[in-house]
């Protein structure tokens, strides 16, 4: 069974909601669409206050080159556009809408009968992506029609498919594997064909036997088109430890996925392609996944974006009197909320509340250079290094110790004996250097 | 055994002897001919390699000066005027006064002042606290209170204080050097003029929030009211972006400012105690 | 509710600690202990006891009172340099000796340098070296084993270990067979039971192999070294073997005595001394292993393990450098 052969860790899975089915949440009184929900440029503001908008219809227009389009979750008139706090608590342009019924533009398609021919040529398939805004809906937000821009001179051999959801906890695309098997196959399709690439590669752990047994079953009916069920080992889900445990093939150090003939996307993303170019139905809601040890009713939820986090978890229990941090996405690389107020955004892919006791971080003690870290790394650096480096602000030599090829995975800190923060001066270190990067080659 | 000592001593002068040759001849052949000036005005420098003057230590900006040939757009923030004064005669020029600065913290948000919303749980720079949110009252703007600042200060002029969560300058051992201001990630941290017996006024504050917001997290913050422009009658104050600034180079202490202020972000340092009557008090400064 | 907690990423733990990591060490050295028990009786248990005790007093006294640190002897550091200490040494060693040994390794082994994780020699190894030197006859008086549960007073009967057999004997221009032939030489089984004369732990092969396969179990420490380590002693000695059998004697020999096995598995693999990255944990096990068998067999000592480790140690920062793990994405292969 294929894996990646660097470093990686084993955290217990805590699928708590691995059997919960895909529940359609409730359109909420107001939605509070944040107009910079992926990575890159932030997109234009196209609407006013007081105007009445539809279900898909365009309220923030993409200008840059990475950036995405935002339309409307739901109907009703924009309240206001407003600042309001975003996960970090730093304020952020953002429509509010209140919802009035349930009214959709009408050129969505919204029956649930399979399209599976699509006539659109290569050129057209991105160029629809573009427009319903998809990004990549496995936590990195990148505009997802970048990605299927190859420049000159390069091929995607293989387009790569993430069902691999190695982080903890969550569950939504386990869920969307189980329910949407066949939309998803059909949106691989669909971007095969704007690839114009041979194979198409589904990577799913075997910690989702039944995932793997379905989409293996849809997947006979179509070409091309393969199942691989890997070994579990975290970071899996990472771009470059998926295509080097699928292909074999290693992305080099500062270059993208395509420098070795590979696009990567996320299940969710595939499936969003369907639904965008065969019905015509841009982003406008994605599934989420409530889970925590101290969560009443763990569940994968169907929601459109901009319901504020909060009601998905008074929908899965309320918050318990001992929470100590609520986290959107996993507990390995998601972030810790300030409040529940904040709205879900095309990132979501859970909400994950902790008891005060997980929350905690040990003291930190000295290194016992134990070289855990560096086994665990999973690109093959030395944090304990980086670490120190960045402490003592030695950032030229932080650089040449390869600090900006850091995938941020933190498997470094999760095995660290002394529970020292060694992501945390990684993290510095990256901006630090990465702001002298730029100011040299603007010289 | 004398003929050993003799022996001996000779071998080592002669060897004493030959090295001296080869080291006087070396000493010459890579001889670095270098401004006697350089060294005189090194001497004269505090020697604590700050870099606050922009040269990565004392030695290097000795060797600017000289290169320069004058002190225009050049200036050790630690020796000051007096310094100034003993470099001027060794370049031959005469010295000119600048006004002395002093680093001034535009924060007031206290434990107090602005609660904790959230709990930080992570390494303790402020670098990384601003990278990862808001801060624990929630003000995007205001001191994150890891002591960047405090660590980065080579003269001791810095500290926490515990009970407010700030940092506080030591106005007495402050250089200006601006090691701090460029430490602080959010830009909090002025270099000020000291003022006239050492009193200052400023706006402690640099939220750009509007008010509303910005008084759900803190209770000093400026709302960018504009009463303490209309107040201002030397054009000192100017509001930009919902956020007053008082330019210390118009601003002549007069304390108009201050009293109006609904928030009391407005703070006056070094000046005796209010009397009840504003009038009189600023009269008494006039005068 | 009560007030939310940010950090950085991640949010969760594997639960290693340094204690557990001790722990792990600790546990992997009791087969060792109960053989030195079994073989050396009631002198073994209190040389132990007063080595871990001292090792650990003088820790605590140096944090809290010179250092004025708070004080981390519940890591269970000490209490294993104590142990390690206590292998080290001749079980009739008096108790003064061992007390200075241990203010040796931890005072200038271990707390000059800042504490745990910044001392550049294994603590134990310098304590142990530090008393070889100063107290040569003492350190190299090896109570006579074999005698199972005695209570061996300091004066009872003392034999060499089976390198200073050997070293003796060939220095006296015998061969190796007839070094081997004599009296008081044990015979290979003995051997790997630990029924010879020697250091308290380092005697039992076979329960040293155990602990090791613990650690390496427990992923406390990686195969490298120790494989490293013991492979290049094997391959070096039977080469020297093949050169010549009556000069040399055979590589079993040298991997079942002395304390190759407990350096291997406990001495060199210490956390803190050894190589990050698993190429340099290599070139650190050879090192080893080849000064090992080069003091051994033309040095002064009958034994080097202790001084081929700490030379290495000394070496570990430039591995470090040399040596760096396998970086990701520098080797592409298109396959396809």
């Amino acid at each position: 069974m294929k894996t990646f052969t660097l470093g990686g860790i084993h955290p217990k899975g805590n699928k708590l909601s691995a059997q919960a089915p895909i529940e359609i949440f409730p359109i909420p009184e107001k939605v509070y669409i944040m107009v910079t929900q992926h990575l890159g440029a932030p997109s234009t503001v196209i609407v006013n206050k007081g105007d009445r908008v539809k279900v898909g219809t365009l309220v923030a227009k993409a200008d840059a080159f990475i950036c995405a389009n935002v339309h409307s979750s739901v109907s009703g008139i924009v309240e206001k556009i407003d600042e309001i706090n975003d996960a970090s608590g730093y304020r952020k342009s953002t429509i509010i809408i209140k919802v009035e019924n349930d009214e959709w533009e009408e050129n969505i398609d919204r029956s649930t009968n399979l399209n599976r021919e699509c006539k659109l040529n290569s050129k057209e398939i991105v160029q629809r992506i573009k427009d319903s805004g998809i990004v990549g809906l496995g936590g990195a937000t990148f505009p997802t029609h970048v990605k299927y821009m190859v420049p000159e001179g390069k091929k995607a051999d293989f387009l790569i498919i993430n069902g691999v959801e190695c982080e903890p906890y969550l569950t939504s695309d386990h869920a969307i594997m189980l329910e949407k098997a066949e939309e998803i196959m059909i949106g691989i399709e669909i971007l095969m064909k704007a690839l114009g690439s041979k194979k198409a590669m589904i990577g799913i752990e075997k910690n989702k036997p039944d995932a793997i047994k379905k989409m293996q079953e849809i997947a006979s009916k179509y070409n091309k088109i393969e199942i691989y069920p890997l070994k579990v080992k975290y970071p899996q889900g990472a771009e470059k430890q998926l295509i080097k445990a699928l292909t074999g093939r290693e992305v080099p150090s500062g270059k993208l996925p395509i420098e070795v003939g590979c696009v990567v996307n996320n299940i969710g993303t595939a499936l969003a392609v369907y639904e965008a170019v065969q019905k015509n139905k841009p982003l406008i809601e994605r599934v989420v996944t409530v889970s925590g040890k101290s969560v009443k009713k763990p569940s994968n939820l169907r929601v459109r974006i901009g319901t504020p986090c909060q009601l998905l978890i008074d929908h899965a229990g309320g918050i318990p009197e001992d929470t100590g941090k609520i986290i959107s996405g996993g507990p390995m690389m998601g972030k810790a909320l300030r409040s529940p107020e904040m709205p879900v955004t095309k990132g979501t892919s859970g909400i994950l509340l902790m008891t005060e006791k997980e929350s905690k971080r040990e003291a930190s003690s000295m290194c016992i250079r134990c070289a855990k870290c560096v086994n665990a790394c999973p690109m093959g650096l030395e944090p304990y290094l980086l670490q120190m480096y960045v402490e003592s602000l030695r950032f030229e030599d932080a650089e040449n110790h390869k600090i900006m090829d850091c995938i941020e995975c933190g498997s470094c800190q999760y095995t660290c004996p002394a529970n020292r923060e060694l992501l945390d001066y990684i993290r510095v270190g990256k901006s630090k250097v990465g702001a002298m990067m730029r100011s040299r080659t603007r010289k | 055994m004398i003929t050993l000592i003799l022996y001996s001593l000779l071998a080592l002068s002669l060897i004493g002897l030959i090295s001296a040759v080869i080291l006087y001849f070396v000493s010459q052949k890579f001889k670095v001919i270098e401004d006697p000036k350089i060294d005189e005005i090194t001497e004269l420098l505090p020697a604590a390699n700050c870099g606050g003057c922009g040269y990565a230590g004392c030695r290097n900006f000795a060797e600017a000066i000289v290169r320069q040939g004058n002190l225009d757009n050049i200036h050790c923030p630690v020796g000051g005027n007096s310094l100034v004064k003993l470099i001027a005669p060794i370049l031959g020029i005469e010295a000119q006064e600048s006004e002395p600065q002093v680093a001034v913290i535009r924060c007031n948000g206290s434990k107090e002042n602005a609660p904790s919303k959230a709990i930080y749980d992570s390494v303790q720079t402020c670098s990384f606290a601003h990278a990862l949110f808001a801060g624990e009252n929630g003000c995007p703007n205001g001191c994150l209170g890891c002591g960047d600042c405090v660590v980065s200060c080579k003269f001791d002029a810095m500290y926490m204080d515990e009970t407010t969560g700030l940092p506080v300058i030591i106005t007495d051992n402050c250089v200006a050097c601006g090691a701090c201001v460029k430490a602080c990630p959010r830009n909090i941290i002025e270099l000020r003029n000291k003022g006239k017996k050492d009193r200052r006024i400023y706006v402690d504050c640099i939220n750009k929030e509007k008010g509303a917001v910005a008084l759900k997290n803190c209770t000093v913050t400026c709302i960018g009211c504009g009463k303490c422009v209309k107040v201002c009658p030397f054009d000192a104050i100017t509001l930009i972006n919902n956020l007053a600034y008082i330019d210390d180079e118009k601003c002549k202490l007069c304390r108009k400012c201050a009293p109006v202020c609904p928030t009391g972000a407005i703070i006056e340092i070094g000046f005796p105690p209010r009397k009840e009557n504003v009038e009189t008090a600023s009269n008494e400064e006039k005068a | 509710m009560k007030l939310l907690t940010i950090s950085g990423s991640p949010h969760i733990h594997g639960g290693h600690s340094v204690k557990k990591l001790m722990r792990g060490v600790i546990v992997a050295m009791m087969p060792a202990l109960l053989v030195s028990f079994y073989y050396f009786g009631l002198s073994a248990f209190i040389v132990t006891m007063v080595s871990v005790f001292a090792c650990m007093f003088f820790e605590w006294f140096i944090q809290k009172f010179i250092m004025k640190v708070p004080t981390s002897i519940t890591d269970g550091s000490a209490m294993v340099t104590g142990i390690l200490l206590a292998f080290n040494v001749p079980s009739n060693l008096p108790i003064w000796i061992i007390l200075i040994g241990a203010l040796v390794s931890i005072g200038i082994g271990k707390m000059t340098y800042g504490g745990l994780g910044k001392n550049p020699f294994n603590p134990a190894l310098v304590g142990r070296v530090f008393l070889l030197i100063s107290f040569p006859v003492q350190m190299t008086t090896w109570p006579k084993s074999g005698l199972p549960f005695s209570t061996l007073s300091f004066d009872g009967l003392t034999g060499p270990t089976p390198l200073g057999i050997l070293k003796g004997g060939l220095s006296q221009g015998e061969t190796v067979n007839q070094v081997m032939s004599n009296v008081d030489m044990p015979r290979y089984a003995d051997l790997l039971y630990g029924q010879m004369g020697g250091s308290l732990g380092e005697v039992s092969a076979i329960a040293l192999i155990i602990g090791g396969l613990f650690l390496i179990f427990r992923k406390v420490i990686t195969w490298h070294i120790p494989v490293a380590f013991i492979g290049t002693s094997f391959i070096f000695a039977s080469i020297l073997h093949m050169v010549n059998p009556e000069l040399y004697v055979d590589p079993f020999f040298h991997l079942i005595t002395g304390g190759l096995m407990l350096g291997a598995f406990f001495m060199a693999t210490d956390l803190v001394t050894s190589p990050m990255s698993k190429t340099g944990q290599l070139v650190f096990g050879v090192g080893c292993g080849l000064l090992t068998i080069l003091i051994r067999v033309w040095g002064a000592y009958p034994e080097g393990v202790s001084f081929a480790i700490l030379l290495m140690n000394a070496t570990t920062p430039l591995i470090n450098n040399a040596f760096k793990p396998k970086q990701f994405g520098k080797a592409i292969k298109l396959k396809a």
